[in-house]
């Protein structure tokens, strides 16, 4: 079986986004961009499961500037086979990038697709479980623990109150949560490894899919700030502070 | 008036309470229609038609809603929306499984976690974990939304007096079942609704040294227990405890953060809380930054002081 893997370029989760001047955005212009975290979580799931034998090919693949090209080459030096670049120096929007990756999916026939839950960046939540309802197949989002047995998976789910196991019949998507599994760092070998892999470049046209916008960002504005408040000396003064407020 | 058609998340028995924050969301697009898709469902219809605000509840009642498997509820949505402009829902998990399902079903792009409604079309999200807030003006002809159950009041549980219509069932897909749940029972305040919140970070050792600081202080105020990621990741305590950007977003009347350092990710999920307070060993420890009042010093010695003072 085949693994299709989504990944995103985004800003670096140790980085701390600034609004620009102008409130079009967020400052994206000399800052360290990396893989999505919860990208490289998909990246190691693929790659488990074809060290258990269960996939024997794994496709990487992203939509995004033509600098998207080191993200794919990081998923190639972790294990991906493969990789597909989708260019587009515009910003492309989740139902976009799911008609897309729907398109992808129709050529390669994956029989699973794993991707992030969310990006860092938008935090939208929406690429997985659109690619679903495009290819008309079964979601396991925020997945916690996943098993494949025989012509379905069995995905634990990471909810509201706890978790949830439900099974899916294959093809199946995959969205993945922080509990998955601890993604590996490439090594030097396979960073070396990778620069031959193969990496195809595409377009949104090249699938016949619109990435026009739906939505306007009027403006960025930062959010409200907190200030630093005091400081208390010692457990008596924090008392006296919760009674203050009537908590305690 | 746009025709908002709302998520109405349940139990069959009774409404969620992150209903009530979305038909606050909804009320100011439109007109409100509750959905309740479910089995066995007549007492959450019921108890859906009445929340003040809600103008008709639509009960889809079929073995295949049981769980709300989005495989099998975004299709029905999906065919609803023939007559609404706005399909409704909170951003949980459940939510979160279905909407995007549902919006891609009608060829439209989603707009997620909304913290506010500044137009028919227009809304702000917040992205990058908070750290910048867009206005975001939809073009679509229907739209999608979720929203952020902490930026809306909640809506009146009673009051209401709705008609509730049923409506056919769009059937089983086939493609997805489900097995089972862990959820734990408590009788904690639930994180997302809780006034006091106590959360402890990866200071707290293990998970019995969590139960035995963390729990006890708790315990005297009420208060729902939350984490830092690298406390669920270590074991302390399950999943669902986690706050922050990939987590649960909170805003309690106070949030006391114990042992947690404050990264942005733990500050995305707890930062609109009336009163934070911290205590860290590291006075420069990022949390003092948005903490209303912060205590330097070894939480092991402090909040079993301060849990024997209250
Ligand atoms: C500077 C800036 C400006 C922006 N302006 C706008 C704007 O004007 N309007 C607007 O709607 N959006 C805007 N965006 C957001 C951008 O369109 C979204 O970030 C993107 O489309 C996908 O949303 P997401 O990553 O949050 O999706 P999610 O649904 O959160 O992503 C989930 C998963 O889907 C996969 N995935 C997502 N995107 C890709 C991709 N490109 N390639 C491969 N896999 C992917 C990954 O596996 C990811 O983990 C802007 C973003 C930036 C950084
Ligand atoms: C994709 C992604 C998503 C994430 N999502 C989330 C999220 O949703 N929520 C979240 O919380 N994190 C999230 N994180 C993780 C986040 O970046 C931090 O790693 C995490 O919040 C740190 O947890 P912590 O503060 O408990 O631990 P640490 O950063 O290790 O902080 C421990 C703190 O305890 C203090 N301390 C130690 N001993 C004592 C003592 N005896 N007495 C008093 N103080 C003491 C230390 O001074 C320190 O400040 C995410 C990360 C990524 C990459």
């Amino acid at each position: 079986m085949k693994a299709l893997v989504c990944v995103k370029r985004v800003i670096d989760y140790n980085v701390k986004p600034r609004v620009k001047a102008d409130g079009t955005g967020v400052d994206l212009a000399n800052v360290k961009m990396s893989m999505n975290p919860f990208d490289e979580i998909a990246v190691e799931e693929a790659i488990r499961l074809k060290e258990k034998g269960v996939v024997t090919e794994i496709v990487a693949v992203s939509v995004g500037p033509a600098k998207a090209q080191e993200t794919l080459r990081t998923a190639l030096a972790m294990g991906a086979d493969r990789a597909i670049l989708v260019v587009s120096e515009t910003e492309v929007e989740p139902l976009a990038v799911a008609k897309i990756i729907k398109a992808i999916a129709d050529e390669e026939q994956p029989g699973l697709i794993i991707t992030g839950k969310q990006a860092i960046d938008d935090d939208a939540n929406q690429v997985g479980q659109m690619v679903a309802a495009l290819l008309g197949r079964p979601q396991g989002t925020f997945a916690n623990e996943v098993a494949v047995e025989g012509d379905s998976i069995v995905v634990k789910r990471e909810i509201d109150g706890g978790l949830e196991t439900v099974k899916l019949a294959l093809p199946a998507i995959v969205t993945t949560d922080l509990r998955l599994n601890e993604p590996r760092y490439a090594s030097l070998p396979n960073i070396m490894k990778a620069k031959s892999k193969p990496l195809a470049s595409k377009t949104p046209e090249d699938y016949g899919v619109d990435i026009a916008p739906r939505l306007k960002t009027l403006k960025v504005t930062e959010p409200p700030v907190r200030s630093a408040g005091i400081k208390v000396p010692d457990v008596d003064a924090l008392v006296a502070k919760l009674k203050e407020m009537g908590v305690a | 008036m746009s025709k908002t058609l709302v998520w109405v998340e349940h139990d069959n028995a009774s409404v969620k309470d992150a209903t009530l924050a979305v038909v606050t969301a909804a009320a100011q697009i439109g007109e409100v229609t509750a959905l309740v898709a479910g089995s066995g469902c007549d007492a959450a219809a019921a108890a859906a038609a009445q929340i003040a605000g809600v103008s008709k509840v639509l009960k889809a009642d079929d073995a295949a809603y049981a769980h709300a498997l989005a495989e099998n509820v975004a299709p029905l949505v999906a065919g609803l929306m023939a007559d609404y402009d706005v399909f409704v829902a909170p951003a949980t998990t459940t939510g979160k499984n279905i909407a995007p399902r549902v919006a891609a079903l009608l060829d439209v792009m989603q707009v997620s976690d909304i913290l506010s409604v500044e137009g028919p079309k227009t809304f702000t999200r917040p992205i990058y974990a908070g750290n910048a807030i867009a206005t975001v003006e939809s073009t679509d002809a229907k739209l999608v939304v979720t929203v952020r159950g902490t930026a809306f009041a909640k809506a009146d549980a009673t009051g209401g007096s709705a008609a509730v219509e049923a409506v056919g069932a769009a059937g089983d897909a086939g493609t997805s079942s489900f097995l089972g749940s862990e959820i734990a029972k408590s009788e904690r305040p639930e994180l997302t609704s809780a006034k006091i919140i106590v959360s402890g970070g990866r200071a707290l050792k293990d998970a019995e040294t969590f139960q035995s600081v963390i729990i006890p202080l708790a315990d005297k105020l009420g208060a729902g227990v939350g984490a830092s990621r690298a406390a669920v990741d270590a074991g302390y305590v399950p999943n669902d405890y986690q706050v922050g950007q990939t987590g649960k977003i909170v805003a309690p009347e106070v949030y006391i953060a114990v042992g947690i350092s404050g990264a942005i990710q733990h500050l995305a999920g707890m930062k609109d809380s009336k009163t934070i307070i911290a205590i860290n060993k590291d006075e420069d420890a990022p949390i003092f930054q948005v903490a209303d009042i912060g205590l330097v010093g070894d939480l092991f010695t402090l909040v079993p002081e301060l849990t024997g003072k209250l």
